[in-house]
């Protein structure tokens, strides 16, 4: 029985390397198509439901962007 | 709701200088949840040097010491000796210890000195724009490698695995590498650096822990890719694990008297 | 036992002056002529509960010096001028950072590796500032070995004041020679005051941190970083100058000099008044800030200068600066670890009184 999680992103703290979504293993995170004030294009969820809460995306992060929260 | 992974207390809440994908960033938030963990924000300092590292002290919440480059070893042995109760962090790039202050580097390793160093390697000179390292790997290109580094041909030397190089000095007594490229190399390398201060704060030394990280702007790739050159290229060549650990046993409950 | 009388080397008494001083972490390297200083310090800096550490070289000891003295802790090394060449990256730290330091440099002949002999061919290393950028370090010049102790023990209360980093420069000859030394009371480090910008004080998590660097990159901020620093100077300038004089105030020529020059150059002035010839000497203890002012109201109509050095000619230009074109300025130099004997300096200051 998988944990159900919510990641929530700082989209300012965010620089869109989107390493943490290559190491999301179901999909939850993909680019925004709107810029941040940095000029980056950050992570966002794109499929939240699938969110297993295992905090791949929390470890890899090197802006320290993401908060994981289970649900 | 309940919080599983959130910013630790003794990094500062801001956005960083580091470039999109940059390893320096996850190794930070290690070094501040180990000291969470362990309760020495008050009593942790950082020596920062020259090198992209340079920035560190506006991140972290707490004293720092910036020296000059490659001297890094011997600043930190300097603070360690009047404040051995503190926890020091001999924070260092490629250059600064491979290159420049390598004496400082195997000397304070070999009188033992009871600071730990967290040794980044990325196989390349980020700050200064993508030069070849001690650590830059055969036939990689850098800026002052354009063929390739070329060992015999160019001169150029080989590279450098660190933790070996040091493990014959017997004041060191714990030699690590880790990784930052995947979730499990990032919680293993977590553990290295928690091992290394705690046998700081028990006063053993020399401890080192080597993290091989990617550094996309000068590798000129997409921090994806760096991912994956990273695994490709630098973990076959420089191994991870424990490459040395001499530190002694924690004590356990009863210890037979002699 | 505070007050005896001892007969010491010049290198060991400014190890005990500093270990009386409350000198807290000594790091140093092996070079001649002033291994006897780090060796008395090995001796006897464990002991009194202080840090030794013997540096794998005269780089890392000054970086160990800056690393101590950011904790706020009295800190020093000591070694000779080519040793000294390689501390000016980490001097010009020190100063850029505002740390508080203590630096011996027994010099001795070069340029390069030179001779092992006595010089002074160091002055303009230890005053225009050796190392890169806009700094000074106090400099401090005795002539013997009483004063290199006094000067030692009072060098660590001084950089602390100002925080700037104190050169004290002696040479070979102070070095080595043995003469009777007086020290002052011991102070335990213990009761020294804590230094509210060093690091290893924080009162809570996030609450006094401290950050020690020279770094600035945007230049309308590290403009006025500096000029601050000058102001600093300025102040040191007004307060600190300190120099000796003998029989000055009729000289018809005045020798110029510091250190063991002074020494010889005063056996000179008197073997000169004996012959009716009237030479005085002005001794600048502080080479930086060097008494320029009290120099220059000396500089009288029809006097002359003599700067005596073992150098072919660095305080000779402080010495110009000061007169100011008002009196001839001359300079007798021995160099290469020769030093002057006091006939061969009234001879010099014959000549020019003659010509």
């Amino acid at each position: 029985m998988l944990n159900k999680g919510k990641p929530v992103i700082d989209r300012e703290r965010c620089k869109g390397c989107l390493l943490c979504a290559r190491t999301c293993p179901v999909k939850v995170l993909g680019p925004d198509s709107k810029s941040n004030s940095w000029g980056y294009y950050p992570s966002m969820l794109i499929d939240p439901d699938k969110c297993i809460a295992c905090g791949n995306c929390f470890q890899v992060c090197p802006d320290v962007a993401i908060t994981v929260y289970k649900l | 709701m309940e919080l599983l992974y959130g910013h630790p207390k003794s990094l500062k809440p801001i956005q960083t200088k580091y470039c999109p994908g940059c390893g320096h960033g996850v190794i930070h938030r290690l070094i501040a949840e180990v000291i969470d963990e362990m309760g020495l924000q008050t009593k942790a300092i950082i020596t920062n040097p020259v090198g992209c590292s340079i920035w560190a002290e506006l991140y972290f919440d707490f004293d720092s010491v910036q020296p000059p480059h490659g001297r890094t070893p011997a600043a930190a042995t300097g603070i360690k000796r009047v404040l051995p109760d503190h926890l020091v962090i001999c924070y260092q790039g490629d250059g600064d210890l491979a290159a420049i202050g390598t004496a400082e580097a195997i000397h304070a390793a070999n009188r033992g000195e009871k600071f730990t160093t967290i040794f980044v390697n990325n196989a390349i000179y980020g700050m200064t724009g993508g030069q070849m390292a001690p650590t830059t790997l055969v036939g990689q290109y850098a800026t002052t490698s354009p063929r390739g580094r070329d060992p015999v041909g160019e001169g150029q030397g080989y590279p450098i695995k660190v933790c070996e190089l040091f493990s014959s000095l017997e004041g060191a007594r714990y030699l690590a590498r880790g990784s930052v490229d995947t979730p499990v190399n990032i919680k293993k390398t977590k553990k290295m650096i928690r091992t290394a201060f705690e046998a700081q704060m028990r006063g053993e030394g020399f401890t080192l822990v080597e993290i091989l990280s990617q550094c996309p702007t000068n590798w000129k790739l997409s921090p994806h890719d760096s991912i994956d050159w990273l695994q490709k290229n630098m973990i076959p060549f420089y191994p991870l694990g424990e490459i040395k650990n001499t530190l002694a046993p924690v004590a356990g409950p009863a210890v037979a008297a002699k | 036992m505070n007050d005896e009388m001892r007969l010491m080397k010049g290198n060991e008494a400014i190890g005990e002056a500093a270990i009386r001083a409350g000198c807290q972490a000594y790091f140093g390297y092996p070079i001649t002529p002033q291994n006897e200083l780090i060796a008395y310090m090995a001796t006897n800096m464990l002991p009194a509960g202080r840090v030794f550490v013997q540096a794998e070289s005269e780089i890392a000891a000054i970086n160990m010096v800056y690393g101590a003295a950011s904790t706020g802790v009295r800190a020093m090394t000591s070694s000779s001028s080519p040793g000294v060449s390689l501390k000016q990256e980490g001097i010009s730290y020190l100063c850029g950072a505002d740390l508080p330091a203590l630096i011996v440099n027994v010099a001795r002949a070069g340029p390069g590796l030179g001779g092992i002999a006595p010089a002074q061919g160091d002055y303009f290393q230890s005053t225009r500032g050796g190392g890169h950028g806009d700094y000074h370090t106090i400099v401090l010049a005795p002539k013997g070995v009483q004063e290199a102790a006094d000067l030692t023990y009072e060098s660590f209360e001084i950089s602390e004041r100002y925080r700037i980093p104190v050169l004290l420069l002696a040479d070979g000859l102070i070095g080595q020679m043995m003469e009777t030394v007086k020290f002052s009371k011991p102070i335990d480090p213990e009761t020294l005051p804590k230094q509210n910008w060093a690091v290893g004080h924080q009162t809570g998590p996030g609450m006094g941190a401290n950050h020690i660097s020279s770094m600035n990159l945007e230049p309308e901020s590290l403009e006025p970083e500096i000029f601050e620093r000058e102001r600093k100077y300025d102040k040191v300038k007004k307060e600190l100058c300190r120099w000796e004089e003998i029989q000055t105030e009729d000289a018809d020529l005045i020798i110029v000099a510091y250190g063991t020059s002074a020494r010889v150059s005063m056996s000179s002035i008197q073997a000169a008044r004996a012959k009716g010839i009237k030479l005085g000497l002005f001794r600048p203890i502080t080479l930086w800030p060097f008494p320029y002012a009290r120099l220059a109201s000396l500089a009288v109509k029809g006097r002359k200068f003599l700067s005596v050095e073992m150098s072919m000619g660095q305080l000779v230009e402080d010495v110009r600066l000061a007169v100011n074109g008002a009196c001839p300025v001359e300079h007798y130099g021995r160099v290469g670890g020769m030093i002057h004997n006091e006939e061969e300096v009234l001879t010099a200051a014959e000549r020019m009184l003659g010509a």
